[in-house]
C-alpha cells in the first residue's frame, strides 16, 4: 500500500499535487495546537487590521486574528469530515458487501432503500434537522445524522466489487470450508474492497465538509464551534465584503478550495490506478 | 413494449418508495427530536409580559391542532402522511394566514425554471465538450478545459456563486445581482418582463452550469476514452466513416446512457446546490422561501418546503428514468434480461 503511494507519487503528477494541496490545509489545521488565542474570545487583537502588518493574514471586525481563527476552523471541519467518512463507511461497507454477496431478496431491498438514499434531496432535510433542534444541534449530531444520510452512492459502488467477487473461486472455497457469511464478508471480500474504500472516502470527505460548509455559511449548525463555513458566516454577519474586510472572506475560501482540490486530485488520480483500464490508456498515450 | 412497461412499473414503484422514505424521515426528524415547536411557539409568544394560563392552554390546543400532535402516535403519523397526500400544510406562520402550499407555488415555478435550463445546460455543454475531449485526447484545447473542469468541479456551488458576486457585483457590475426580476416590472407575461427575469437568471444559472458541468466533463471523456477502444469504433474507422458521424452516433450516443442515469441519481445533489444558489442570489424560489422561513422561525412552512422538495426531486428522477430508453434501447434489453433472469 505505501510503496503503491510512493510510486504514485513520483510518477503521477496530480496525485502529487492533491498531495501537496492537502498537505497545506493539515499543516494549518495542526498549527492550530499552537494558537496563542482561546478560538471563542473576540477582540484580543485589534479588529479590521489587514494582512502582513504584524498579523500574517489580518484581523476580523470581532478582533481576532485570521490566521490562528482559520487553523482552528480548519481543524474543526477536517475532523469533522473525518468523522462522517469514519461512520458512513461502516454503513456503506456493511450494506454493499452483504447485498452484493447475499444477492436475492435481500440485494433488491438493500439496493432499492441505497438508490432512494441517492436520489433524495439531503439539503432540505438537513435545514429541517437544524431547524427543530435548533440550540442543541452540536457538530457531533451534525455528523452523526450526515453520515445516517451519506453512504449510499459508495454501498452501490462496493456491491458491485462484492459481486464479482462472490464468483470467485476463493469464495466458494470459504463457504465449502465453512465460513459463515460474517466471516466471509469481512475477512474474504474486505481487503478487496479496501482500495476502493480508499478513494471514494475522499469524496466522503468532500461531499461532508462541503454540505457542512454550506450548511454554516447560513448560519444553520452550531455556531459557536469555529469552522471554515463558520467563519465565512461571521464575516456575512459583520458584512465583510461592504466594509471592504475582504481577507476575512478569502482566507476560508482559498482554503476551502484548496482542501476541494486537493482531495478531489488524490481521489481521482487513486482511482485511475486502481481501474486498469485507464492505465492502458495511460501506457497508450505514453508511447 | 411489454419490457418498457416492466421498465415503467419498477421506476414507478422506485419513485413511489423514494417519497415514502424521505416524508418518513421528515416525519421522524421532526417527531423524534426532543424539541416541541407547540412549547417553543408558546415559549416565543409569552416571552412579552404575562399570559393567563387559560390563554396559554387555548394557545396549546391549537397549535397542537395546527402542527398534528393530537392523539397517539399512530395516529399523528396517518395524520400527517393525510395531509401531505393532499398538500395541506396548514397555514404559514410567518405570513399568517396565507397557507403554506400558495408560498410553495408561488416560489416552485422560479425554482424549476431556473433548475431545468441550468441543469439541462450543463448537463449538454459538459456532455459535448467531455465527448470531444475524450474523442480527441491529444487536443490541447481540451486539455485545458480539461484542466478547469478538474479544479471547478469539486468546490461547491455557494463558493462559485460566491466568486461570481463578487466579479460581477463589485468588480465588474454589468449584471443584476439580486431578486428574480426586476422590481418596478409587473409579474406578466410582457417582452420586458421575460427579459427582466432572463436577465436576472444569468449569474445564478452560470454558477449552476459551471459547478456541475465540470463533472459531467469528466465523467464523459471517461466513458468516451473506453468506448473509442471498442472494436466497433476502429471498425469504423478503417472503413472509412466520417468523424463526425463515428463521435456522433457510434461514440456519444453509447457513452451518453451512463451519463444519463448519472443526471438522475445527482438531480438531489443539484437541487441542494440550486437552495444555495438562490440564496445568494436573492433568487425568489425555494431555497430562498426554505432559508426565510428558518430564520422566522415557520415550522410548517419549512415541513412543507422540505415535503415538496422530496417530492419534486423523485417525480423528476422518474421523468428521466422513463426517457432512458429513448436513448439507450439496451435499458429495454437489460430489463428483459433481468425478467428471464
Amino acid at each position: 500500500m505505501f510503496a503503491v503511494l510512493g510510486d504514485l507519487l513520483r510518477v503521477n503528477r496530480e496525485f502529487a499535487l492533491g498531495v501537496l494541496l492537502t498537505g497545506i490545509v493539515v499543516v494549518v489545521a495542526l498549527a492550530s495546537l499552537f494558537s496563542p488565542y482561546p478560538p471563542l474570545d473576540v477582540y484580543v487583537v485589534p479588529p479590521d487590521v489587514p494582512p502582513g502588518e504584524g498579523f500574517l493574514l489580518g484581523t476580523t471586525s470581532r478582533g481576532q486574528d485570521v490566521f490562528w481563527q482559520l487553523a482552528e476552523a480548519t481543524r474543526n471541519t477536517l475532523l469533522f469530515g473525518i468523522a462522517v467518512a469514519a461512520i458512513s463507511r461502516v454503513i456503506a461497507l456493511t450494506v454493499g458487501l452483504l447485498a452484493g454477496y447475499l444477492g436475492g431478496a435481500v440485494d433488491r431491498i438493500l439496493m432499492s432503500i441505497n438508490d432512494t438514499f441517492i436520489v433524495v434531496p439531503l439539503f432540505p432535510i438537513l435545514v429541517l434537522f437544524y431547524f427543530v433542534m435548533r440550540d442543541r444541534m452540536s457538530w457531533a449530531m451534525l455528523a452523526l445524522v450526515m453520515a445516517c444520510l451519506g453512504w449510499a452512492y459508495d454501498a452501490r459502488l462496493i456491491r458491485s466489487v462484492a459481486m464479482s467477487l462472490k464468483t470467485r473461486e476463493f469464495t466458494r472455497q470459504a463457504v465449502f470450508s465453512g465460513m459463515s457469511t460474517w466471516q466471509i464478508v469481512t475477512q474474504e471480500h474486505l481487503p478487496y474492497v479496501l482500495p476502493i474504500v480508499f478513494s471514494t472516502t475522499l469524496n466522503n470527505l468532500n461531499w461532508s465538509i462541503g454540505l457542512e460548509v454550506t450548511l454554516s455559511v447560513l448560519g444553520f449548525t452550531d455556531v459557536n464551534t469555529p469552522t471554515i463555513g463558520g467563519m465565512v458566516f461571521w464575516a456575512n454577519q459583520h458584512t465583510a465584503l461592504v466594509a471592504g474586510i475582504w481577507w476575512w472572506i478569502a482566507a476560508p475560501v482559498v482554503l476551502i478550495a484548496t482542501l476541494f482540490i486537493g482531495l478531489f486530485l488524490i481521489a481521482a488520480s487513486v482511482s485511475e490506478y486502481i481501474d486498469p483500464r485507464s492505465r492502458l490508456a495511460r501506457i497508450g498515450a505514453a508511447k | 413494449m411489454l419490457a418498457y412497461g416492466r421498465h415503467l412499473l419498477k421506476r414507478l414503484g422506485q419513485f413511489v418508495l423514494v417519497v415514502f422514505i424521505g416524508v418518513n424521515i421528515t416525519y421522524i426528524v421532526t417527531h423524534a427530536t426532543p424539541i416541541n415547536p407547540v412549547e417553543q411557539t408558546i415559549a416565543a409568544v409569552t416571552n412579552f409580559g404575562n399570559t393567563s394560563p387559560d390563554a396559554i392552554e387555548d394557545m396549546r390546543r391549537s397549535l397542537k391542532a395546527l402542527y398534528g400532535l393530537e392523539g397517539n402516535i399512530w395516529e399523528q403519523y396517518v395524520g400527517f402522511w393525510g395531509r401531505v397526500l393532499v398538500g395541506d400544510f396548514g397555514p404559514s406562520l410567518s405570513a399568517f394566514p396565507t397557507p403554506v402550499s400558495t408560498l410553495i407555488g408561488r416560489a416552485l415555478p422560479w425554482t424549476i425554471g431556473l433548475l431545468l435550463v441550468a441543469t439541462v445546460m450543463a448537463w449538454l455543454l459538459g456532455n459535448l465538450l467531455g465527448g470531444l475531449a475524450g474523442y480527441f485526447p491529444r487536443s490541447r484545447t481540451f486539455r485545458v478545459v480539461g484542466v478547469i473542469a478538474m479544479a471547478l468541479h469539486p468546490i461547491p456551488y455557494y463558493i462559485v456563486a460566491f466568486v461570481l458576486l463578487i466579479i460581477f457585483g463589485f468588480l465588474w457590475p454589468i449584471l443584476p445581482i439580486a431578486g428574480g426580476s426586476g422590481m418596478n416590472i409587473r409579474q406578466a407575461f410582457t417582452a420586458e418582463f421575460v427579459l427582466s427575469t432572463l436577465k436576472h437568471s444569468i449569474l445564478p444559472a452560470l454558477s449552476l452550469v459551471l459547478a456541475s458541468a465540470g463533472g459531467w466533463f469528466i465523467g464523459m471523456r471517461a466513458l468516451v476514452s473506453n468506448v473509442v477502444t471498442e472494436d466497433y469504433v476502429t471498425y469504423a474507422e478503417l472503413a472509412g466513416v466520417p468523424k463526425r458521424r463515428i463521435l456522433g452516433f457510434y461514440v456519444m450516443r453509447n457513452a451518453l446512457a451512463p451519463q444519463l442515469t448519472g443526471l438522475a441519481m445527482s438531480l438531489g445533489a443539484i437541487f441542494n446546490g440550486a437552495i444555495i444558489t438562490e440564496q445568494v442570489f436573492g433568487y425568489p424560489g425555494v431555497g430562498t422561501l426554505l432559508v426565510e422561513a428558518v430564520h422566522k422561525g415557520d415550522y410548517s412552512l419549512v415541513l412543507g418546503v422540505t415535503t415538496v422538495s422530496i417530492i419534486a426531486v423523485a417525480a423528476a428522477v422518474f421523468i428521466i428514468d422513463l426517457l432512458a430508453p429513448l436513448i439507450d434501447p439496451r435499458v429495454r434489453a437489460v430489463d428483459t434480461a433481468e425478467a428471464h433472469a
